[in-house]
């Protein structure tokens, strides 16, 4: 029989340390993925977060560090500025790019720094256990909002990465994308390489946000959080392309 | 060589820019506004990077990013962005990462006073950051200084593989002084040279540079490493000038701007017969409490600690030097107001 799929080359043969049914690991399984398709496993430098996010550098078969808490568009600058033939991308949660890296993604995003930023939005502090994270849901429960975000609570709105960097000048592609079904994680794969091909060409920042889950702060079976992401997350963060320059001059 | 009259902070980042430095990231803050500025329009001369930085704490960011691919890297700052980037310090500490941090001093606590001033001697050598890491401070007391510090901080940082700290008061970065420059130095890259503590998790076969360790006896492996780095630089690191301290009945320990104003009252009480020398520590850290122990507590009657601080810092390294066999007196001034070789002198006077 004819292999047809297996463990990407860039991905290291060992478990994601992550919980049941959290969805990193398949977003990471992409990111390697599109790797490999571009031949780019020796050339290849991911910054990595504080939080979840950063167990990827336990996965990837890749040069990375490990930015501090929010930082990470700030080192990929450093890193692509003195390594221009590389392909550098970011890998980024919630509370990391929305809260304490809010001015490095948006002044990265607005120099129209020539890399890629991977954003995995679960609506949660995942490592800590559940705090308010930015793109929390109104009503949703976290352990420093026990009764649920409340913006008349002065808890503020969810707020919408992929729309904030689109609304700037320079940045050239900015996709929403989700890891919930096959098709959506298709779309997600598409997405990155399109990223990855666009740095790759030299045109600029390109952002892609990732939907993605946590059952464990949730509370809810791996499954129920399947469905969460369709019956909430969505109607807070429509999936789409916010912006696209590639086609234009 | 190359002798040129030059300003305290251009000449650091001509200096920077000379040993070798490729990559400067930084952001406005006085009294080290030239330095960016300078860096600005002779980086890219030198087929260098230049960013200005959103915050301090991206510049330093920015940091960990090119001394990853290698290239010598330097930021520069005051005080209160000294603080900001402590967190990024102490990230490259962490992840072993060499770069040459400058930071032209002012006055505080806070904002403080915003010309030159040196107030910030115990975050420099006790914790420019958290953790407990250390770094190699040097403090240069004149321009000339200031260059072939600059220099020797980017070859300590690469030589250890650990962030470096230039502690340059304002008044050493504002003033012009003729100053030799050396020659350029070819550009070496330092990526291949690289060797990093063995993690057990990561990094491998590649270079994954972290300054974290889920396997906590590996971490602790790694903070035992960074002790006894730290021993070596107590042993072979010190930097110290002894300036006629063999008969001396009376010591002032100072760095820095005070030294020469220390100097000059110096000259002035020796002439009328009075004993007095100096111990100028010029690394911060290690400081050189060998200089200080070696004092004869039969001969030396007092030691007089002057420092553009209030309170006095340094005192406390001298203190752990004398162990209560020397008096030890102090005398600061501080809000960037500086003490003249006369009013050193009258206090000298008051407390002899």
């Amino acid at each position: 029989m004819e292999k047809i799929y297996s463990r990407p080359v860039s991905l290291n043969p060992v478990a994601f340390n992550y919980c049941p049914g959290c969805l990193h690991g398949t977003s990471q399984k992409l990111l390697c993925d599109v790797i490999d398709e571009l031949g780019k496993q020796e050339d290849t430098i991911a910054v990595m977060p504080i939080g979840c996010s950063t167990m990827g550098m336990f996965a990837f078969d890749f040069e990375s560090l490990g930015a501090c808490h929010g930082r990470a568009p700030a080192v990929a600058t450093g890193v692509k500025r003195t390594a221009p033939e590389k392909l550098v991308f970011t890998y980024q949660g919630d509370g990391d790019i929305g809260y304490i890296g809010f001015s490095e993604i948006m002044h990265a995003a607005n120099r129209g720094e020539n890399f890629t930023v991977i954003f995995a939005n679960n609506g949660t502090f995942g490592m800590t256990g559940g705090q308010m994270a930015p793109t929390t849901l109104i009503g949703q429960r976290a352990t420093t909002a026990p009764l649920g975000r409340d913006p008349s609570y002065g808890q503020g709105m969810p707020i919408h990465m992929s729309e904030l960097v689109a609304s700037l000048p320079l940045p050239v592609y900015v996709e929403r994308c989700s890891v919930d079904t096959p098709a959506h994680a298709n779309a997600t794969r598409k997405a990155i390489k399109k990223a990855f091909d666009i740095q790759l060409a030299g045109k600029g920042f390109s952002f892609v946000e990732i939907l993605t889950n946590c059952p464990t702060n949730w509370g809810v079976s791996p499954v129920q959080s399947i469905a969460w992401i369709k019956e909430k997350t969505y109607t807070e963060y429509p999936l789409g392309v916010y912006k696209d320059i590639t086609q234009e001059g | 060589m190359e002798k040129v009259f030059m300003k305290g902070n251009e000449a650091i980042a001509e200096a920077g820019i000379r040993a070798g430095c490729r990559f400067f990231a930084g952001y406005p803050i006085t009294p080290q506004n030239d330095i960016p500025e300078y860096m600005s329009r002779r980086m890219p001369e030198a087929g260098g990077v230049f960013v200005q930085g959103e915050s301090e704490v991206a510049s330093i960011s920015m940091l960990m990013g090119s001394a990853f691919n290698g290239v010598k890297s330097m930021t520069s700052s005051s005080g209160p962005g000294l603080s900001l980037k402590s967190e990024g310090i102490s990230t490259m500490a962490g992840m072993q990462l060499p770069a040459v941090i400058v930071n032209v001093m002012r006055g505080g606590p806070g904002t403080g006073a915003i010309q030159g001033a040196q107030m910030d001697y115990l975050m420099a050598t006790k914790a420019s950051g958290h953790g407990g890491f250390r770094m190699i401070v040097y403090a240069p007391s004149t321009v000339q200084e200031a260059v072939d510090y600059t220099i020797r901080a980017f070859d300590k940082a690469e030589q250890y593989q650990q962030p470096m700290l230039i502690a340059a008061d304002g008044h050493i970065g504002a003033i012009m002084e003729s100053v030799e420059l050396p020659e350029m130095r070819p550009v070496a890259n330092m990526k291949k040279n690289y060797e990093f503590f063995p993690h057990p998790g990561f990094g491998k076969t590649r270079q994954q540079v972290y300054s974290v360790d889920l396997n906590l006896k590996a971490q602790e492996d790694f903070n035992r490493y960074l002790a006894d780095l730290y021993d070596i630089w107590n042993r072979d690191e010190v930097l110290v000038e002894e300036y006629l301290v063999e008969d001396a009945e009376y010591v002032i320990v100072t760095y820095g701007t005070s030294s020469r104003i220390a100097r000059a009252a110096i000259k002035a009480l020796r002439e009328e017969g009075v004993k007095i020398g100096m111990v100028r520590p010029i690394s911060l850290y290690p400081f050189p409490y060998d200089s200080i122990r070696k004092l004869d507590p039969n001969k030396v009657k007092k030691i007089l600690c002057l420092e553009l601080s209030i309170p006095v810092q340094v005192v406390e390294d001298v203190e752990l030097a004398v162990q209560g066999k020397i008096p030890i007196e102090s005398y600061g001034r501080a809000a960037s107001l500086v003490f003249t070789p006369e009013e050193v002198i009258g206090y000298f006077n008051s407390i002899k």
